[in-house]
């Protein structure tokens, strides 16, 4: 029982990672249909940054408090900065190219990033742990969970509902599912599609950056930190269905408790597992489990 | 038309690479290996690439390949160059058998992400083996050839010169198949499948049919790396791997068979030579040489040759 519990737990706080770090990408893909590998890449900038800029502050007397409102802010001003970069400078001459071609344009600037991140920040690890250890633990049964695991769930809660909001209610959003169903008829009935890509790539690489910005006090940020989360996300998005929100939830929940359940029960198949979830969703709905029938087109 | 003049090119790299290698240093012996290797898998992707197919799982074969040489070491003491490439194509060409019937129903980027996704099953496994060595893979019995192992200073050169022929051979054949009427529907699948099967022909059993061949080439470059290096792990089914055999693939374009082994080589040199200059900036050499290649000659290094003999 106890150890159920634990699984229960160590998998929602785990499907809240996943979630935070997918759900850039699946927007990104809903609206601009480009399969992100660079997404990784903003997830690592986030966590610099984070580790970076909250490190300095403390560092200079910073009321330990603030470090929660730091990382956003780091996470904003390092995607503010480079998503538009990139999305203005190499991106948007690419949207008439393959999806398979504009991956590969993402891949290369991966590439890229991984050693912009080692010139700017080098190669050794950063740690900021105060915001982790700050908030206390509390106890369930014999297990001590740290507070600061609730703070991540909450970030997840607030990016999905806030997104779910926006799309629904603002009217960004009903301009946005409006792209998302027909670019072209967008296009001709006057919506600015461009300004819209501009924002959708900002905001889906702002929420990579943010799961690497709150995830960095629990980890040792290191290079090479977005590698495994590319994959990862990847598993999720396509597991609930590119492109669709409820769908990145469901992935990572599943994901999340698939994980925290082998990893308890038969740590040897912890990695694999995922990955076959991943393959059998796949094989069984190519388009993941909430997704609309497409037609085929002659 | 103009004259085919691929085989006679092929025969007379063949025959340079032989003669010039006792007399290279070792470290470019190696580098040409290791480049005929990856050139073998890259041949494969190109295979699948002219019909519009981007594998982002071909780890999953160079890998099969790399494990079936060295466990066939580990299990049997089989040190024999050709045993050992034999078996990793064999192994990876059932493999790409079995799971070629799902995948060849799949396009576009489900193709590429149901490839990944199973190639990161494998990764997951090898790296929780501890019997083969988890992430720290195993080494390799030192290679023989027809029973004989040769004096140290020439083992290096004795693989190059079998990775050479068996590369010669291989891209002899594709050469061949790529003008077979199965090999020509390739382009037509690319632009429109329905087409295809309006012509009376099966665009997913072609499919199938070049998955295997794609599958059975990577096995074949998995085993040549893996002897080659002497040691393998788990990374070579990683997603990174696949991705540096689709930037080869991109880098070299699929006008010819030679390509993916020129491109394979001017990898390895760019790698080389940037990670010799400066360690920490070599992937963005990488990284840009793609955005270069795909921005302004979307054909690849190869549309280079082709659009000089046209003017």
């Amino acid at each position: 029982m106890e150890q159920f519990i634990a699984v229960l737990i160590d998998g929602i706080i785990y499907s809240a990672w996943l979630f935070v770090a997918a759900i850039g990408l699946t927007l990104i893909y809903g609206v601009m249909k480009i399969v992100n590998v660079a997404h990784g890449s903003f997830y690592a900038l986030g966590a610099y940054a984070a580790a970076s800029i909250t490190g300095a502050l403390l560092a200079h007397g910073m009321p330990p408090y603030l470090s929660y409102a730091v990382l956003l802010g780091s996470a904003l001003l390092v995607t503010v900065i480079v998503a538009p970069l990139i999305e203005r400078g190499i991106l948007r001459f690419m949207y008439a190219k393959d999806e398979v071609v504009i991956l590969l344009i993402t891949y290369a600037l991966f590439l890229i990033f991984e050693d912009v991140i080692k010139l700017i920040w080098g190669v050794n690890p950063y740690f900021v742990a105060e915001p982790y250890g700050l908030l206390g633990s509390f106890d369930i049964g014999d297990l001590t969970y740290p507070y600061y695991n609730l703070i991540l769930v909450g970030v997840a809660i607030v990016c999905g509902a806030g997104l779910y909001w926006m799309l629904k209610h603002t009217r960004t959003g009903k301009l946005l599912v409006a792209v998302i169903h027909d670019t072209e008829v967008s296009r001709a009935m006057g919506i600015n599609v461009d300004r819209l890509y501009l924002i959708t790539f900002t905001f889906g690489s702002l929420l990579a950056a943010i799961g690497g910005a709150y995830t960095a006090p629990t980890i040792s940020v290191v290079p090479g930190l977005g590698v495994e989360v590319i994959v990862l996300s990847f598993a999720v998005v396509v597991i609930g269905g590119l492109g669709s929100l409820p769908g990145a939830a469901l992935g990572a929940v599943i994901v999340g408790l698939v994980r925290s359940a082998t990893v308890h029960y038969l740590p040897e198949a912890e990695l694999f597992v995922i990955y076959l979830v991943m393959a059998m969703v796949l094989a069984f709905r190519p388009r993941g489990l909430f997704s609309i029938a497409e037609a085929r087109k002659i | 038309m103009k004259r085919d003049r691929t085989p006679q090119t092929l025969v007379l790299i063949l025959a340079a690479i032989l003669a010039v290698g006792p007399f290279a240093p070792q470290w470019t012996v190696f580098l040409l290996t290791v480049a005929l290797a990856k050139g073998l898998v890259v041949l494969g992707l190109m295979i699948l690439l002219r019909c519009g197919l981007v594998s982002f799982g071909q780890a999953l074969y160079y890998c099969i390949g790399a494990y079936a040489a060295g466990m066939l070491g580990r299990l049997f003491q089989v040190s024999g160059v050709f045993t050992l490439m034999l078996a990793g194509m064999v192994a990876a060409g059932v493999a790409g058998f079995v799971f070629g019937f799902l995948l060849a129903r799949y396009r576009s980027i489900f193709f590429g992400l149901l490839s990944l996704a199973i190639s990161m099953i494998l990764y997951g496994l090898l790296v929780k083996t501890e019997a083969l060595g988890s992430s720290d893979g195993f080494n390799l019995l030192p290679s023989t050839l027809a029973g004989i192992r040769p004096a140290d200073a020439w083992v290096r050169y004795m693989v190059l010169a079998v990775a050479a022929a068996v590369a010669f051979v291989a891209a002899l054949l594709v050469h061949r198949y790529l003008k077979t009427p199965l090999g020509r529907l390739a382009p037509a699948i690319k632009d429109n499948e329905i087409r295809v099967e309006y012509m009376g022909a099966s665009a997913r059993h072609a499919i199938h049919v070049k998955y295997v061949i794609a599958a059975a080439l990577a096995g074949l470059g998995g085993a040549l790396a893996a002897t080659t290096v002497g040691h393998i792990d788990p990374e070579m089914a990683y997603w990174t791997t696949s991705g540096e055999f689709i930037f080869i693939t991109i880098l070299a374009g699929t006008g010819n068979v030679i390509a993916p082994f020129l491109g394979a080589l001017i990898f390895g040199i760019i790698q080389t030579v940037a990670f010799d200059i400066s360690p920490n900036t070599w992937q963005m050499v990488l990284g840009s040489s793609l955005l270069v290649v795909i921005l302004f000659l979307p054909n690849g290094l190869w549309s280079l040759f082709t659009r000089r003999k046209a003017s």
